[in-house]
């Protein structure tokens, strides 16, 4: 097939490998924000409180039940057209995803937390633990393995809808593609097959790995 | 909030979101016979094919729905395979859903003790018999909570079909903010169509899992 040469060409592939560290600066940062916000998020809702729970769940829903696409549309034009913000589109993104991830994550962190049965809680004070102790040495360390392999998974699913982040006008990997096939639209003219075959792969070796640690931490625990 | 704004484009929204529920339902038609086909040749071991859908199922699976509908779009007509836009977003989301599909149909089969055929057997059912009044009925009921998180997925998902210059919501609302500024409005109205289309199906779906747990009732 012809049009090969288009992603041999080191320049061009130097090109996409950049736009791919873009994607996933964006999805590490995401991810590394959702973390403390997450585990914030999900120790709240855990408490008898009604209207921090009300808020809570309200939260959680409206990012649920919202395409992640409307939550970017939002911040980077709701924003603007509001208060005049001027957001970056990856500022906009990272403060979209993190906000996606912390209701994620925080769920999980609740059903994590609240799947320990209280006799856990209970055997640790007998033990002559205080409050936080038992709570680092005994609830922690079981909830964490119960809530890594979908925290993991959460984290896939970011780095794949960083893709959207080039619908809001930020540089990443799509859209340096876009822009190689532009550049050689008559030199190549079958690039797009190319590129976004080669996009395709880039995503999938990402995400790949990713997936199948989720599920091996699923299965190596659920023993 | 200007009211005069929603009020003048609030029934183009409701065309929108004709176009969103058509190609989500549409997707979400080809998601089912996919997931269908794959759970069967994954549950029934078939060789060769059995590993062909379990590569599909990763492929899908860990890449976004935007690359692969630029792939269908802008790169398949280079092998001079043209599609229109709506062909390309309903074959685009039924590759994503078909795998999401295939995994909670899988669950439900696995989840069904092999006892339970040989028990319907020996009761002197049919293979059909069998399915249809001893699997899939438990099948069904494990499997229902993820097939709706996958209609809910895919319906949300449909969202980025605005790439490929389909009408839907998201490209309404991105062309009105474009022409009038007035994205306070045009991002109220988004909302509010997404959530007309969405609740809905959610509480659908709480509803069925309850009506359709019939271990547990």
């Amino acid at each position: 097939m012809p049009g090969a040469e288009i992603v041999l060409d080191p320049s061009n592939v130097l090109r996409l490998l950049a736009g791919l560290g873009v994607t996933v600066r964006i999805g590490l940062v995401s991810v590394a924000l959702s973390l403390p916000l997450g585990i914030a998020c999900g120790m709240l809702m855990t408490l008898r409180n009604p209207l921090i729970r009300a808020v809570l769940r309200a939260y959680l829903e409206f990012i649920r039940i919202m395409p992640q696409l409307v939550l970017l549309y939002l911040v980077f034009f709701g924003t603007a057209g509001a208060w005049g913000w001027d957001l970056s589109g990856e500022a906009a993104s990272v403060v979209v995803f993190s906000l996606w991830g912390a209701a994620e994550l925080g769920d999980l962190v609740r059903g994590a937390l609240e799947s320990i049965p209280r006799t856990q809680y209970d055997s640790a004070y007998v033990l002559g633990m205080g409050r936080r102790q038992a709570f680092a040495r005994v609830i922690l360390p079981q909830a964490v393995t119960r809530l890594l392999p979908p925290a993991v998974n959460l984290a896939t699913r970011m780095v794949k809808t960083t893709s959207l982040c080039m619908l809001i006008g930020v540089v990443e990997l799509i859209r340096v593609g876009q822009q190689i096939i532009d550049y050689n639209r008559f030199a190549v003219p079958t690039g797009a097959l190319w590129i976004y075959g080669s996009i395709f792969f880039l995503y999938f070796i990402v995400c790949w790995p990713l997936s199948i640690l989720s599920r091996r931490l699923e299965r190596r625990w659920a023993r | 909030m200007d009211w005069g704004f929603i009020a003048r484009y609030a029934p183009y929204y409701v065309l929108a979101a004709q176009v969103t529920l058509l190609i989500s339902l549409s997707g979400i038609a080809v998601s089912v016979l996919v997931g269908i086909l794959c759970s069967m040749v994954r549950h029934a071991r078939i060789p060769v094919l059995r590993q062909v859908a379990a590569a599909y199922v990763e492929l899908s699976r860990n890449t976004p729905l935007l690359v692969q509908l630029f792939f269908l779009y802008f790169g398949l007509p280079k092998l001079g395979i043209v599609w229109s836009p709506e062909a390309c977003a309903i074959v685009g989301l039924g590759f994503l859903g078909g795998s999401y599909m295939a995994e909670s149909f899988r669950s439900g089969l696995d989840s069904v003790a092999s006892s339970q055929a040989d028990a319907a057997s020996v009761l002197g059912m049919t293979r059909v018999q069998s399915l249809r009044h001893v699997i899939l009925p438990q099948a069904l009921a494990v499997a229902v909570p993820g097939i709706v998180a996958n209609v809910i997925f895919l319906v949300k998902e449909s969202s980025v079909v605005s790439g490929i210059a389909l009408a839907d919501l998201m490209y309404l609302a991105k062309d009105l903010i474009g022409l009038y500024y007035d994205t306070t409005e045009a991002l109220a109205l988004l909302v509010v169509a997404y959530a007309t289309i969405l609740l809905p199906i959610s509480l659908l779906g709480t509803l069925l899992e309850r009506r359709l747990d019939h271990a547990r009732r």
